[in-house]
């Protein structure tokens, strides 16, 4: 199966989701939906590349990390990010996340994010055997 | 939200008595249609806050109560260090002391005529807004220091302000106790260019035009008068706070089984107020109340200049300034007897009453000025405290409309360029860095601010002294 991202629904905010074969793929999604909050990942050139380590005690905390961890570069570095490599062994993840310097009239960026939240936050395998990590972002 | 859960105290005061694991009963102030239009959220959270250690005589939530982190947006609560009492970056939130701050111009509307499209555009050019704005400011090590211990007070020291517009802005513009100690270095990091900067999302300069009058008496006393024109800036702590909230977030989550607190829900992450992470979350969050201060400060400073491009000669001076997120020290009476207590504030302005101490010498006989943000296109107000409110809500009031749609309903049902044209024709110029940010926001995707700030003013949390129409509004 195809790995996908989705935005659902929130009050004041917004959630986040991406649903994948491997916990490594739901997370790389994960991160495009929430490119997708600022922009179109599509208009975002991948030319600059970040790498990014984190690690948690748990898979959940895991991603609010590596949510944070982008949140963070994109503000210190005036990026976006298009594309995501990431690899997850254990409770360590290291990723490479390739973007571009923040365009305001190509990229049109709709909102800034304050931070990954733990509301909604679910990181899990399901039956039909893809993971899915998902949480709120803070708008 | 279903009513029937709540047992009715009066018109607008309904009760969720103290059950399981609450140690005190939850208030929540509104009328049956804003209950009824209530998220089932508000109650589980704010029956959470309830339950928390050292809470003290309830846990309240305002008129404009919303599903948020942990605590409702529009939560109050009350503790007492004395008790085990906590303090909580959820109940704070991740946009540390974002708040209002609104300004005379000594302008009427007629003044503004043949102008608008020129201010609006002078303002748009000044105050730099949106996602990846920066300042002119580059704050480096030193600067840093003295702008987190200082606020307001340090920008007026750097030459953004006027000597007035401290005595015009909670804590005298400098919040006591803030320890730069414990903002991180990626929390500075993210802060160094971004002073003077609004930010996205619902943050917004707006000029606006005095509608209505409800307490003459009041209103003369803030200075407020039909036509007049007043400017309005609503934003926050930016990065610096966004990056204080969720460092100490997550040190909150992870500690909390240390400090054998039972959280229903880990967004409520809190740490005892006498525990060295509580103090050291305080020291932290009050440094990000200054961020804010200076923050809003320095944009008051690049509105004059760009009001003065326009007008020259025009005087701007502060209202007042109040802030919305926040946890702080102030002495209450509870059950007939002074105590110190912290109160957390998400989402809720404070709103203390004629005579309270705090206040200015101008606002000590009216009550503080209570300014109420609408959202792009809809009025905000301006309410004033009153006495009563301290029984009521440790001196709380709402704080603004809410979200009636999620964005991704917004950008579904509205175009921003339709939003803008729509917004033209009925006189309100805005300008914006996106478009998609604008029907984000579009007006209909808030609920109705004046039902509101009907209830807080029927519950006695804060009496409504002026409504404000907007004629420009900047947005993030």
């Amino acid at each position: 199966m195809t790995p996908y991202w989705e935005h659902f629904e929130h009050d004041a905010d917004i959630g986040i989701r991406g649903i994948a074969p491997t916990l490594a793929q739901a997370f790389e999604q994960a991160a495009l939906a929430m490119t997708a909050v600022i922009t179109d990942p599509d208009r975002v050139l991948a030319e600059t590349a970040v790498s990014i380590q984190c690690s948690a005690p748990d898979p959940e905390w895991l991603l609010v990390d590596w949510i944070n961890e982008l949140i963070y570069a994109m503000a210190v570095r005036s990026l976006l990010f298009s594309r995501y490599q990431v690899t997850i062994d254990q409770d360590r993840l290291s990723a490479v996340a390739f973007g571009e310097a923040v365009d305001r009239e190509k990229h049109q960026p709709a909102v800034e994010i304050k931070g990954a939240t733990f509301t909604e936050l679910h990181v899990y395998q399901r039956d039909d055997g893809m993971w899915l990590a998902q949480c709120i972002v803070d708008v | 939200m279903d009513i029937q859960q709540l047992i009715q105290r009066d018109e607008t005061c309904w009760e969720i008595p103290a059950k399981g694991p609450m140690r005190v009963p939850a208030i929540i102030y509104a009328d049956v249609p804003l209950l009824q239009a209530m998220d089932d959220k508000v109650y589980q959270q704010i029956t959470n806050v309830a339950a928390l250690p050292g809470i003290i005589q309830a846990a309240y939530a305002m008129p404009d109560a919303h599903w948020g982190y942990g605590f409702p947006i529009g939560g109050v609560a009350a503790f007492d260090p004395e008790e085990g009492g906590v303090i909580s970056a959820g109940g704070v939130g991740f946009d540390i002391s974002c708040g209002v701050r609104t300004l005379h111009t000594g302008l009427t509307f007629a003044d503004l005529h043949g102008h608008q499209q020129h201010l609006a555009d002078e303002l748009f050019r000044t105050v730099p807004a949106g996602v990846g704005s920066k300042g002119k400011l580059h704050l480096n090590h030193n600067d840093m220091l003295g702008m987190l211990h200082g606020g307001a007070k340090w920008a007026l020291d750097q030459g953004f302000g006027e000597i007035q517009d401290l005595e015009r802005t909670e804590e005298r513009g400098c919040m006591a106790g803030a320890d730069p100690h414990y903002v991180s270095t990626r929390a500075r990091e993210r802060q160094k260019d971004e002073m003077g900067t609004l930010g996205s999302g619902n943050h917004y300069l707006e000029v606006q035009r005095v509608a209505e009058i409800f307490d003459p008496a009041v209103a003369r006393t803030f200075g407020l008068k039909v036509d007049a024109i007043v400017i309005s800036i609503h934003c926050g702590s930016r990065g610096l706070g966004h990056q204080i909230g969720t460092e100490f977030l997550k040190d909150m989550a992870l500690a909390a089984a240390q400090y054998r607190i039972a959280l229903p829900d880990r967004e409520l992450a809190c740490a005892p107020l006498d525990s060295p992470l509580g103090k050291q979350y305080l020291g932290a969050m009050r440094a990000g109340i200054n961020c804010a201060l200076a923050n809003r400060q320095i944009i008051t400073h690049l509105t004059r200049q760009a009001v003065a491009a326009v007008f020259p000669g025009a005087r701007l001076d502060l209202l007042y300034d109040v802030s919305h997120n926040t946890c702080k020290l102030e002495r209450h009476t509870i059950a007939g007897r002074k105590q110190d207590v912290y109160i957390h504030r998400k989402g809720a302005t404070r709103a203390f009453g004629p005579g309270h101490p705090e206040l200015p010498l101008i606002y000590r006989d009216s009550g503080q000025p209570v300014l109420i943000g609408g959202s792009m296109g809809t009025s905000s107000y301006v309410l004033c405290g009153t006495q009563a409110a301290e029984q009521r809500s440790f001196s709380s009031a709402c704080h603004g409309a809410g979200r009636a749609m999620s964005r991704h309903q917004a950008t579904k049902q509205w175009q921003g360029r339709d939003v803008m044209t729509d917004l033209a024709a009925q006189g309100i110029i805005i300008r914006s860095p996106s478009l998609r940010g604008v029907a984000e926001e579009a007006p209909l995707a808030y609920k109705d601010v004046s039902a509101v700030v009907d209830v807080a003013h029927q519950a006695g949390l804060a009496k409504k002294v002026a409504r404000l129409e907007p004629v420009i509004c900047i947005k993030g």
